[in-house]
C-alpha cells in the first residue's frame, strides 16, 4: 500500500509537470496576450506597452517566463492576477468551494439516480422501462449542456417560477442552507443529465452482465429472496467497474461544470476560468489548470484505492 | 445400500424454451422418483437435457414466458407432507430452495460470489431459513467446513474465494448446499471441472455425508466412470428424454439401449482386449437439433440397428426387467442376438 501510494506519487509528479508544459506553451502560443487589453486605449503607446510587458516579465523568451513560473511554484507562490493584483491561490480559493458544491450534488445524482435506472433496466431488460430508459440516454447525451441549462432557465425560473436562475445564494439576503440548496437544483440537475445517461448505460450492461453469473445461480439455489440476490449479491459485484468510471468521468464533469456555471451565472472556477482566459490572465489560468490536473488525478487515485477496499481481490502493489 | 421412503416422485416433467424460431422442448415427458438415501445419477451429452431436469426440479430455469414448466414434482418435505414444487408459489419455493433441496454446480470457480467471504456466503442461508442470529450461523458454518474437510475451519470463515483452489471451493459448495440439512442434493457435475484425483476426494466426501445424513442425491454427469462410482440407479437421457434407467449394474453392465451401449463403448477401458486397438468406437453423427428432432426414435439416425420402424414412431419406455426400462423398440432382438 506503502509503494503504492508512493508510486502513484511520483507518477502525479510527472503529469502534472507535463500537463503544465502543455498547458504553459497552448496559452503564450495563442494570439493575443496581457496586453491585447491596452490596445486601444488613447495615450498609451508602443513604448509604455513594451515597459508594461517588460516589467511583466512577457519579453523575455517562453522557457525562461516558464522556468520563473514553475520555480516560484514550487516555492509556493502562484503568482498574482493580472487583472487585480490578488494571490492566485486566494482568487481560486474563494471559487473552489462553489465548484466543489455544484460537482458533488451533481455526482450524487448521477450515481443514485444513474445507478437506479441501470438496475431496474437490466433486471427488467427489454421492458418498456428499458427501451425508454435507454432511448432517454441517448436523447440527454445528445442534448448540449448549455441548450439543456436555458431550457431549464425558461422552464423553472421563467415560467414556473420555482427555481432561480442563477447565482449561489439570493442577492442581499442572510444564506442559509435552504438558500443555497435552493440555488443548486438547478445547475446539479443540467450537470448531472450527462452523467445519468452516462451512469445508466454502464450499469445496465455491468448489472446485466452479473446477473447471468454462476454465482447468482448459486444465491438463487439458496433461496434467497430477489431482493437479498439482487441488492446483495448482484449490486455490488455489477458497482465494481463503476468505481473506475467515477474516476475517469471526473475531467468530464469539470467541463461541464465550466458550462453549467457560466450558464447559470454560478460563481466557481468555470466562470473564472471563462473571465481570465477572456483578459489573458496568464497566472489565473494556470491555477486553474493546475488545480483541475490535481483533482483529476485525485479522482483517479481515490477510485482506485476504493476499488481495491471494494474488491478483496485487488490488492494495490 | 439401503434406501428408504420416496422424497422425490417427478411425473411428465417437461420445459420448453421460447425462442426465436419457436418452442424447443428441452426435456420431454421425463419420470422418475427418488428415495431417500440413494443416488441416482442422470446420465447423458450435452444438450441431453440432464442439466435443465436438475434446474426445473429447483425451478432455476428462467421465468414463464421464457421457459414453461409442464408436469409435477411431487416432494415430500422433513414434515411428511407432499407437495407439488411446480405449482408453489415463489415464497413456498424459496423456503424449499437451499433448505430441503439444495443443489451444487459444474464451476466452483465462478459458483461462489467473489466479494463475499465463504463464511458469509455459507451462513446467510442458515439465517435465512432457519431464522438464527448471524453468530449462531457463523458457528453451524465452521462446523459444515470442517465436516467437508477444509482444515482451520475457523480461520477459513473470512477467506474470500480466491483464496481457496477448485476443489476447496467445491468444497465450500457442498458446505453451502448442506447447510440446512436437506432431503435432497441435486449435484449438477459437481467434478467436471476438477482434477481427477481431487475429484476423487470430492467423490467420496458425497458418500460419507450421504450416508451420514440420509439424503437422497441426483447426481447429473457425463462422465460414466463417475457413474459406476456413485450412483444406486441410472437414467440415461437422450435428446430431451429418458432412454433408458433402471440399476447401475444392471445399467452398466448389461445395456439395452443402442445409445447407452455406445456410450460405454466409447469410454476407453484398460483391459487387455481392448489394449490392441488403437481407436475407441465413438458413436457416429450427433445429437439432433431438438427444434427439429426426428419424428420417430430420436437416436433412429444415428443408430447401427436402425429399422424403417424405428423411423415411423416414438418408442414407448418398455419394462424389460424389475426395474430395468428402455426405449427401444428392437430391444428384444437386440439383446437376444447378444448385443
Amino acid at each position: 500500500m506503502a509503494n503504492f501510494l508512493l508510486g502513484r506519487l511520483l507518477q502525479s509528479l510527472v503529469l502534472l509537470f507535463i500537463v503544465s508544459i502543455i498547458g504553459f506553451a497552448v496559452l503564450h502560443l495563442a494570439p493575443g496576450g496581457p496586453l491585447s487589453q491596452f490596445a486601444l486605449v488613447p495615450g498609451l503607446s508602443k513604448e509604455d506597452l513594451a515597459r508594461i510587458a517588460h516589467e511583466m516579465g512577457l519579453d523575455r523568451p517562453l522557457p525562461v517566463q516558464y522556468w520563473e513560473w514553475l520555480t516560484r511554484l514550487l516555492g509556493g507562490d502562484w503568482g498574482h492576477s493580472y487583472r487585480d493584483n490578488q494571490p492566485v491561490l486566494a482568487v481560486i480559493g474563494g471559487r473552489l468551494s462553489a465548484t466543489l458544491e455544484l460537482m458533488g450534488a451533481a455526482i450524487l445524482i448521477s450515481v443514485v439516480v444513474g445507478v437506479w435506472i441501470g438496475v431496474m433496466g437490466a433486471i427488467r431488460s427489454y421492458s418498456i422501462f428499458d427501451m425508454l430508459a435507454t432511448v432517454g440516454a441517448m436523447v440527454a447525451l445528445s442534448i448540449p449542456t448549455f441548450w439543456f441549462g436555458l431550457i431549464v432557465i425558461y422552464a423553472f425560473s421563467v415560467h414556473l417560477g420555482w427555481l432561480p436562475p442563477g447565482n449561489r445564494t439570493t442577492v442581499g439576503s442572510e444564506s442559509t442552507f435552504l438558500d443555497y440548496l435552493h440555488h443548486l437544483i438547478a445547475p446539479a440537475m443540467v450537470l448531472a443529465l450527462v452523467e445519468v445517461a452516462i451512469w445508466s448505460r454502464y450499469m445496465r450492461a455491468s448489472m446485466l452482465d452479473v446477473i447471468n453469473q454462476d454465482y447468482i445461480r448459486t444465491a438463487r439455489a439458496k433461496g434467497l429472496p430477489e431482493r437479498t440476490v439482487l441488492w446483495h449479491h448482484a449490486l455490488r459485484n455489477a458497482l465494481l467497474p463503476m468505481i473506475a468510471l467515477a474516476g475517469v468521468e471526473i475531467p468530464t464533469l469539470l467541463g461541464g461544470a465550466l458550462v453549467t456555471e457560466t450558464v447559470f451565472t454560478w460563481p466557481g472556477m468555470g466562470r473564472l476560468l471563462l473571465d481570465s482566459l477572456g483578459y489573458r490572465d496568464y497566472p489565473v489560468v494556470m491555477g486553474i489548470l493546475m488545480f483541475s490536473a490535481l483533482l483529476a488525478l485525485l479522482g483517479n487515485l481515490f477510485a482506485d484505492i476504493f476499488a481495491a477496499v471494494a474488491d478483496p481481490r485487488i490488492r494495490l502493489t | 445400500m439401503s434406501t428408504g421412503d420416496i422424497v422425490l416422485e417427478v411425473e411428465n416433467l417437461s420445459v420448453t424454451f421460447a425462442t426465436e424460431s419457436g418452442p424447443l422442448q428441452a426435456v420431454r415427458d421425463v419420470s422418475f422418483t427418488l428415495r431417500a438415501g440413494e443416488t441416482l445419477a442422470l446420465v447423458g451429452e450435452s444438450g441431453s437435457g440432464k442439466s435443465v431436469t436438475s434446474l426445473a426440479i429447483m425451478r432455476l430455469t428462467p421465468p414463464a414466458p421464457l421457459v414453461t414448466l409442464a408436469g409435477s414434482v411431487l416432494f415430500t418435505g422433513a414434515d411428511g407432507e407432499r407437495r407439488d414444487l411446480l405449482a408453489l408459489d415463489l415464497d413456498g419455493m424459496r423456503a424449499v430452495r437451499g433448505n430441503e433441496i439444495s443443489m451444487i454446480f459444474q464451476e466452483p470457480m465462478t459458483s461462489l460470489n467473489p466479494v463475499h467471504r465463504i463464511g458469509d456466503q455459507i451462513a446467510e442461508a442458515i439465517t435465512f431459513h432457519e431464522r438464527v442470529s448471524n453468530r449462531v450461523a457463523l458457528a453451524r458454518a465452521a462446523e459444515l467446513l470442517d465436516k467437508v474437510g477444509i482444515p482451520d475451519a475457523r480461520r477459513r470463515l473470512s477467506a474470500y474465494p480466491h483464496h481457496l483452489s477448485g476443489g476447496m471451493r467445491q468444497r465450500v459448495m457442498i458446505a453451502m448446499a448442506l447447510a440446512c440439512n436437506p432431503r435432497v442434493l441435486i449435484a449438477d457435475e459437481p467434478t467436471t471441472a476438477l482434477d481427477v484425483t481431487v475429484q476423487a476426494q470430492i467423490l467420496e466426501l458425497m458418500k460419507e455425508l450421504q450416508q451420514a445424513t440420509g439424503m437422497a442425491v441426483i447426481f447429473v454427469t457425463h462422465n460414466l466412470g463417475v457413474v459406476a462410482e456413485v450412483a444406486d440407479r441410472v437414467m440415461v437421457m437422450y435428446a430431451g428424454a429418458i432412454v433408458e434407467k433402471g440399476g447401475v449394474v444392471p445399467v452398466m453392465t448389461r445395456p439395452l439401449m443402442p445409445y447407452t451401449q455406445g456410450l460405454l463403448h466409447s469410454v476407453p477401458r484398460l483391459d487387455p482386449e481392448s489394449l490392441g486397438r488403437d481407436t475407441l468406437e465413438a458413436i457416429p453423427g450427433s445429437v439432433p437439433d431438438p427444434l427439429s428432432l426426428p419424428p420417430g426414435c430420436s437416436f433412429a439416425p444415428r443408430c447401427r440397428h436402425v429399422r424403417p420402424a424405428c423411423e415411423a414412431a416414438v418408442p414407448a419406455l418398455e419394462a424389460a426387467d424389475d426395474g430395468h426400462d428402455v426405449r427401444c423398440r428392437r430391444w428384444r432382438k437386440l439383446a437376444e442376438a447378444g448385443a
